[in-house]
């Protein structure tokens, strides 16, 4: 019996191949054939797996091991294995990366129908979906770090898909970048872990972290800082996070399915998958739960403002990963994969069900140029509105089990844990608050399309409708799990988790705990409503409140609609001093005085030598003959005068040479 | 009558230096030609003059090597002047400075 994972990845990466070597010659039904057949398969070969290795059916101990080609790397005191681990965090990422995956190539098919570079589309997402599994199923950091680097190069590529575009190109650039910023850090712990346990495989550090129950803080914080620093990148926290808004320039498809849904939260699948090392080092956690706090808070007030659709979103995203984040730093590592799960199942909606919209519209991405779209986009409207609702926690919806499980644990966790509770708790009014103002700008009111269609080229001022079936399905499987996906509840789901990520805090189990749970899930929902009942207030009906909020506070208002000015300050602060840096220090001095002045230095003595040398090779017989006649003259006399110093031993006296006397001269 | 070998080093000595003036001076081709092989049979003097000395045979046998190579540096030598020579009608030292028919 053998779980066949090494399918997992190969399977879209063949389909990578085909499309990317043979998409630009095939007929566009067969690319798209293609690019769903291989994730479906992906995807049926996961729901076998989760079935044959299912805790309790007895068939494979997690977590089972697939090893291939023996030792990959075996250099002097490092090995490591090529090999795949199926546990239940990995089976929870791998349902989600392939099943949420595959709904969205199915989208993509009517999304990118009209697009340019059809099938390199395609072979850019399932090569995404390549690297991402083998991301989740890694059994040590290398090969993780593989799909780490490998889900980067795809996001690149496809943030930078309409390359033609220079903000899109821009925007790429920026991501790989700050993800770079995060990757040093990530090597470094890796190499930190490879001198303090000689091993990178995640089976073997966990065995020696057992073996020493007693090891705390000291190089175990450095270790979880420095993969704390990779996972801000990857997860687009403060304060690397400034990549992820940028990189709504891709198609919205890619958005939900890299910068919502999967990508984005292999940071918070790497911390959930290294806690042996984060349990040791409780200031590594803290930090862990202030940044994920101050992330939450901060993207979402930014989030308040913001009048493109895509860019709410990318800001909520981000502000969702910081609620995992806090999740991760306060140890609770299965509430925070729960709201992984099912931010990936809301998150997604509301990417795919903003695509409809901006499709419908032909390309509008400016809500205050919406407006009206409920009766034009039913069905579209319904599924956000699962997604609205789901995000904003409200009963029974998803998002309401896995924030409210964030919340509950980290109200639990000592002082620091009850200040983090209450900046989430703002947060969630902040969230509901801008998803409702998102909701009503796109879906209630009048159109403002007049105004669009008076400013904007003529060829988008089609009226709006409602999206292909083939874009429809995939909202409404996705709206269904967001209204249904959190009804394991956050004890099975932990229960599920725990051998992996340990066990949960059951409040059922603590005195107090199940009232306390109860208030809190009653605050939260209450909390949602606020926000619900503010933007109704603001946004419900045509009224002048938002832009008399706005112009009674302008310095507020400046400071949020400018993202509070961090890229700028980003620019000033370190590209601006690296980009005349290298230009005048290393350029001038470096490149122009240093590099360019020796090769001319050189230059120049090689080429007032040769103007003299030249002469000699005059091309004329007789002089060379000359010159030859000369030389040997030379050296006959130096052999005759200097020969004895020159060469030892050797005695010009022709007396020696010869046994003979030269005649007298008569 | 016992000629020295001293005399025949400074005969051979002599043919050299003409050898040498004669290829420096003189600007027909032809003529620089022949000095060159005044110098070769100068310098296969003095081999068999030092052969004799040393009563060593090796000295002789160079000299045959010696007028083997002549000889064929001598055919080719020809050819190659009757080459330039079609080709520029001219055997002046002087105007064939251009390392190229």
């Amino acid at each position: 019996m053998n779980l066949y994972l090494w399918l997992i990845p190969v399977l879209p990466f063949v389909g990578f191949l085909i499309n990317g070597l043979l998409g630009r010659r095939l007929p566009k039904a067969l690319v798209s054939t293609v690019a769903l057949a291989f994730p479906l398969a992906a995807f049926g070969v996961v729901i076998r797996a989760a079935m044959l290795a299912w805790p309790g059916n007895g068939n494979f101990t997690l977590p089972y091991v697939e090893n291939f080609a023996g030792s990959w790397i075996n250099a002097g005191p490092l090995h490591v294995d090529f090999s795949f681990a199926l546990d239940q965090l990995t089976l929870v990422m791998l349902l989600i990366i392939t099943g949420v995956g595959f709904l969205i190539h199915v989208y993509s098919v009517g999304y990118m129908a009209h697009e340019e570079g059809y099938w390199r589309y395609f072979a850019y997402l399932n090569l995404f979906l390549f690297f991402m599994t083998v991301l989740v199923l890694a059994e040590n950091y290398l090969l993780m770090f593989v799909g780490w680097e490998g889900v980067g190069l795809a996001s690149y590529l496809l943030i930078g898909f309409y390359f033609d575009k220079k903000s899109a190109a821009d925007a790429g650039k920026k991501a790989f970048v700050v993800n770079r910023i995060g990757d040093v850090g990530f090597l470094l712990g890796m190499f930190l872990l490879l001198s303090q346990f000689g091993s990178l495989s995640f089976g073997k550090i966990g065995d020696a972290l057992a073996l020493n129950s007693g090891q705390h803080g000291g190089m175990l914080t450095a270790i979880a800082l420095c993969l704390v620093v990779g996972a801000c990148g990857k997860s687009a926290q403060i304060p690397l996070y400034i990549w992820l808004p940028d990189a709504m320039e891709g198609p919205t498809p890619v958005s939900a399915l890299i910068h919502a849904a999967t990508m984005v939260t292999a940071g918070v699948y790497m911390i959930a998958r290294t806690h042996g090392i984060f349990d040791r080092s409780p200031f590594a956690l803290a930090v862990v739960a202030i940044i994920g706090a101050a992330t939450a808070f901060f993207a979402a007030t930014i989030g308040l403002v913001q009048t493109d659709i895509k860019r709410v979103l990318a800001y909520s995203t981000i502000s969702q990963l910081g609620y995992m984040f806090l999740g991760c730093g306060v140890a609770a590592y299965s509430a925070a994969v729960f709201h992984l799960m099912t931010h990936a199942f809301f998150k997604a909606l509301l990417f795919l069900a903003a695509g409809s919209v901006i499709h419908g519209l032909g390309g509008e991405q400016n809500m205050l140029k919406m407006g009206g779209l409920r009766k034009k986009l039913p069905i579209t409207f319904w599924t956000m509105t699962a997604g609205v609702f789901a995000i904003a926690g409200f009963f029974p919806f998803a998002g309401f089990f896995s924030k409210d499980a964030i919340l509950y644990e980290a109200f639990q966790h000592g002082t620091l844990g009850k200040g983090l509770y209450f900046v989430g708790l703002v947060t969630a009014l902040l969230t509901s608050f801008y998803m409702f103002r998102l909701w009503y700008l796109t879906f209630f009111g009048e159109s403002r399309a007049a105004a669009r269609n008076s400013e904007s080229t003529p060829h988008t001022s089609h009226s709006p409708h409602e999206s292909p079936w083939i874009m429809l399905f995939p909202l409404v499987i996705l709206a269904l799990l967001s209204a249904a996906g959190g009804w394991i509840g956050i004890e099975r789901f932990g229960n599920f988790l725990s051998p992996v990520v340990g066990p949960v805090i059951d409040p059922t189990l603590e005195s107090g705990g199940k009232t306390l749970d109860i208030t809190l899930s009653i605050v939260a929902v209450c909390v949602a409503l606020l926000g619900w009942f503010l933007a109704h207030i603001f946004y419900g009906s045509k009224n002048k409140r938002a832009e008399n909020l706005a112009a009674s506070t302008p310095g507020v208002y400046s400071l949020l609609m400018h993202k509070y000015w961090i890229d700028e300050i980003y620019h000033n602060a370190i590209v601006q001093p690296l980009v005349l840096g290298s230009r005048y220090i290393l350029g001038w001095i470096g490149e122009g005085a240093i590099i360019r002045g020796s090769a001319w230095l050189l230059a120049g003595i090689t080429t007032l030598l040769g103007e003299f040398l030249r002469r000699w090779q005059s091309g004329n017989l007789r002089s060379y003959s000359a010159w030859l006649a000369a030389g040997a003259a030379v050296l006959l006399l130096a052999g005759l005068f200097l020969g004895s110093r020159v060469i030892p031993g050797f005695d010009p006296d022709p007396g020696q040479v010869l046994h003979m006397t030269l005649p007298a001269v008569r | 009558m016992h000629v020295p070998n001293s005399w025949y080093l400074i005969l051979s000595a002599l043919l050299f230096t003409l050898g040498v003036f004669g290829f420096l001076i003189k600007r027909n081709l032809i003529t620089v030609f022949m000095s060159i092989e005044l110098m070769l049979n100068a310098v296969n003097l003095s081999f068999v003059t030092f052969a004799h000395e040393w009563h060593a045979v090796k000295g002789q046998i160079f000299v045959f090597f010696v007028m083997v190579v002549a000889a064929a540096e001598a055919a080719v030598g020809l050819a190659i002047i009757i080459a330039i020579f079609r080709a520029r009608n001219t055997l002046n030292v002087d105007q064939i400075d251009l390392m190229k028919l």
